[in-house]
């Protein structure tokens, strides 16, 4: 049987060239980097290395990279650390309602620390309404979050524009990007984009779990969340996960290396997908507009399906060895509805039954055709069952 | 020589006659079984209405404890002192001996109570209560008397040699796992069917156990949390073969030909049906589940009624009288709380109606069954054919075969 791993939002498989730069530093160069001898130069010189290959595909310094374990701590980091360096100046910070769960509930624990937190609306698409985000900002709003590519649907946000208005009404907010799903996708410029804060996790880019990074803008004022040693410049205390971080640099190199044909590949798997799903009966594709798939992130589709709950249509793809995710993997585990699909006015009788699907650089269009002939086959068996 | 031993006292398989034996080897071979796991070299010795176990050089002793109060049967565990040589005057001063090294001569009052079942020893029980009080007096001047109300109420027990100990570690009581046995457990992911495989384990059963498997409704987590409920009351019961049965054509039929209310109950019917037939293959003499009356839709007595008229053996309902919250007393001491109330779907509630019939009647459910008979036999023997078996609480020789 085939299979066809269409989970890649949820993570990734890791890339032969990561893999074994991360045996090679447990094995061999596993020296402590802040150790003053060889084996600790050593060790050091993969963080340096990766810090470079990061920052050049940011155009920004390698000082402006802080490691971390990943997306959540990235989040956490830049919301809790700017918030709390910035209390002087204000208490107010502007999210939007469609945000990812590592962003969403340090926000509401900063409600705690006497801070005010409001979320902008989103249409239908996804989009940010501008102007009400804009209404929000008063002269307490030190902090402005918003997700670069939603993990749900896909949704992608005009970052820049976003930035520059918010910066014309109070130029001094800090804006922070979650672009964890985003990175590795899109060709990033923090200081052209105005974006003072962006957070990236490893592991959604072919990287190992475990790893990620934040972009901090050098004038950006952060209060450490983990404090000890002293390592990353005071920021981020704890001896570096060496064998990680460099496992990311290696993944990074691969993901900006023929950048456009990669990212070509993955919209014309997306393209390919859309074009076939209208075979299964009952489907409804979220958030894209006929012909501006490339609008929308290249690895991400959000389906609904009539009369099938997503559970149910997920364990049945997975017996035919399709692994895809219900709502966003990260929050499964809690069974509530996605508050992402809710946000974009999804009906409320498809909430519980939507699917997203989700590509990578290594997924086939072959793949892509047997999900399709297998969700053809399942979606008449299973729509006729259902719960009252 | 003295040495040190444990000291077993068993519940209520001293009074069983003539199938004595039987309760006591069970009880001993369970015991030896648990204490495998703990090291090697324990040995578990039948002694006249006790049970000796004598232990390795190196062992850890509070896991020892632990694993014992698992063993269904033991009533108290007592780390005794035991004394070969039981003639008075050396008795005396080795009893004193061991309550020197246990309690010094600091302030404590005390009791001794006496028990000889060596009716050749020269000293009735009494007798020896009140002048081993009198040696421990004179010996340890901190010490003072108190028949009420003791701190230390010391143990003198004369068989071929003397038992000295004045700790009783409670046990779980119940008969020996294998005394008593065989049922077949319908096992779901809730609270209550573990707890009620344990309730009857604890009257000496052996258990396997059904469960039924609902893919792709029900998840491999769902599964999965079965079996580890599985494995934590085995911990308890002795390994269970679980057999997992697919079980969604059967349920789909149902729901493609039935009324939607009467969904749940005739459901139940086969789940019973099929549990009885793993039941027989086992050669189990009863069926085990978790029903509490009233609980939910399918456990008004008016359903029991129609799940249990499938069933020619006997159903052990453990639970059927307990409230909700005295099952989850249970569950929290057995440890499956926590498994429990994982939330993944089981194959009873996916397709559940909304408004369920409380007071099937017979009759009608039968009339509704009829509607499945093209191919409902075929469905459940494909089932029953395709179960999967899987052995949890396997003991330690067993895994290495």
């Amino acid at each position: 049987m085939m299979e066809a791993y269409l989970d890649n939002a949820a993570t990734t498989r890791v890339c032969d060239a990561a893999a074994q730069t991360v045996l090679k530093v447990m094995r061999e160069d596993y020296g402590n980097p802040s150790s003053k001898h060889m084996k600790g130069f050593d060790a050091e010189q993969y963080i340096k290395k990766s810090t470079e290959i990061i920052a050049g595909t940011l155009k920004c310094q390698p000082k402006e990279i802080i490691f971390t374990s990943g997306g959540t701590e990235s989040n956490n980091m830049a919301l809790c650390g700017a918030a709390l360096a910035m209390k002087r100046s204000g208490n107010k910070i502007i999210s939007s309602c469609f945000e990812h769960a590592s962003v969403y509930s340090p926000l509401i624990s900063l409600k705690d620390f006497d801070f005010d937190v409001e979320f902008a609306p989103v249409d239908e698409l996804g989009h940010i309404k501008l102007d009400e985000l804009l209404n929000m900002i008063d002269d307490n709003t030190t902090l402005v979050s918003i997700m670069y590519v939603n993990n749900e649907v896909g949704a992608v946000q005009d970052i820049a524009g976003i930035s520059k208005a918010v910066k014309a009404k109070k130029p001094d907010i800090v804006f922070h990007v979650d672009a964890i799903q985003a990175y590795g996708k899109y060709r990033i410029n923090p200081k052209k984009e105005g974006i003072d804060l962006l957070s990236v996790s490893g592991h959604k880019i072919h990287a190992p779990k475990g790893s990620g990074f934040l972009y901090a803008d050098e004038k950006v004022k952060l209060r450490p969340l983990i404090f000890g040693g002293g390592q990353q410049k005071n920021r981020r205390s704890g001896t570096e996960n060496v064998p990680a971080i460099a496992g990311l640099g290696e993944a990074v190199r691969e993901a900006y290396e023929d950048f456009e044909k990669k990212i070509d590949h993955i919209y014309s798997l997306k393209e390919h997908f859309l074009e076939r799903i209208g075979e299964v009966q009952g489907t409804y594709v979220n958030a894209v507009l006929e012909n501006q798939v490339r609008k929308t992130a290249p690895h991400i589709v959000s389906i609904s399906f009539d009369n099938i709950k997503a559970e149910v249509l997920l364990h049945a793809l997975e017996e035919k060895q399709v692994y895809v995710s219900s709502g966003s993997a990260c929050s499964s585990n809690h069974p509530g509805i996605s508050s992402t699909l809710q946000a974009i006015g999804v009906k409320k009788e498809l909430l519980d039954s939507t699917l997203r699907f989700s590509f990578s650089r290594y997924t086939t269009m072959e793949e892509i055709d047997y999900c399709i002939d297998v969700l053809k086959e399942l979606v008449p068996i299973y729509s006729r069952f259902t719960r009252r | 020589m003295n040495y040190r031993a444990f000291l077993i006292k068993y519940a209520e398989i001293g009074i069983k006659g003539k199938n004595r034996y039987v309760f006591e080897d069970a009880l001993c071979d369970r015991i030896a079984e648990k204490l495998a796991k703990v090291a090697e070299g324990f040995d578990v010795v039948r002694e006249q209405g006790r049970i000796e176990v004598n232990y390795p050089e190196n062992y850890d002793y509070d896991e020892a404890v632990s694993q014992m109060q698992k063993v269904f049967g033991v009533w108290e565990i007592c780390p005794a002192y035991v004394i070969e040589d039981a003639s008075w005057d050396n008795l005396a001063k080795k009893t004193g001996d061991y309550v020197e090294e246990r309690y010094g001569n600091t302030k404590h009052t005390f009791k001794v109570e006496a028990r000889r079942s060596d009716k050749s020893y020269p000293i009735t029980s009494p007798q020896i209560c009140a002048d081993m009080g009198e040696v421990i007096l004179k010996r340890f001047s901190e010490f003072s008397v108190d028949v009420h109300n003791p701190e230390i109420l010391l143990y003198v027990e004369i068989r071929n040699m003397a038992y000295v100990y004045s700790e009783s570690i409670k046990g779980p009581g119940g008969m020996p796992v294998g005394a008593n046995g065989h049922a077949m457990l319908l096992l779901s992911g809730g609270i209550d069917s573990p707890v009620a495989g344990y309730m009857v384990s604890k009257r000496g059963v052996t258990i396997d156990a059904v469960y039924f498997h609902a893919p792709p409704y029900t998840s491999e987590r769902a599964k999965q949390k079965v079996i580890d409920l599985a494995k934590l009351i085995s911990v308890y019961t002795g390994p269970i073969k679980l057999h997992v049965v697919n079980f969604t054509d059967v349920q789909l039929a149902i729901i493609d030909k039935c009324p939607r209310d009467e969904l749940t109950i005739i459901m139940r019917r086969y789940m019973m049906r099929i549990a009885e037939h793993f039941a027989y293959e086992n050669k189990c003499q009863a069926l085990i589940t978790g029903e509490s009356i009233g609980q939910v839709a399918s456990q008004t007595p008016q359903s029991l009624v129609a799940t249990n008229a499938v069933c020619t053996l006997p159903v052990y309902r453990p639970v059927i009288a307990f409230d909700k919250q005295d099952i989850v007393d249970i569950a929290e001491k057995i440890n499956t709380y926590e498994t429990s109330i994982q939330p993944y779907e089981d194959c009873c509630t996916i397709f559940v109606a909304k408004h369920p019939v409380t007071k099937p009647n017979l009759n009608i459910i039968k009339k509704s069954e009829e509607l499945l008979t093209e191919k409902i036999d075929e469905l459940v023997q494909t089932a029953i054919d395709t179960d999967e078996l899987i052995i949890v609480g396997k003991h330690k020789k067993h895994e290495e075969d």
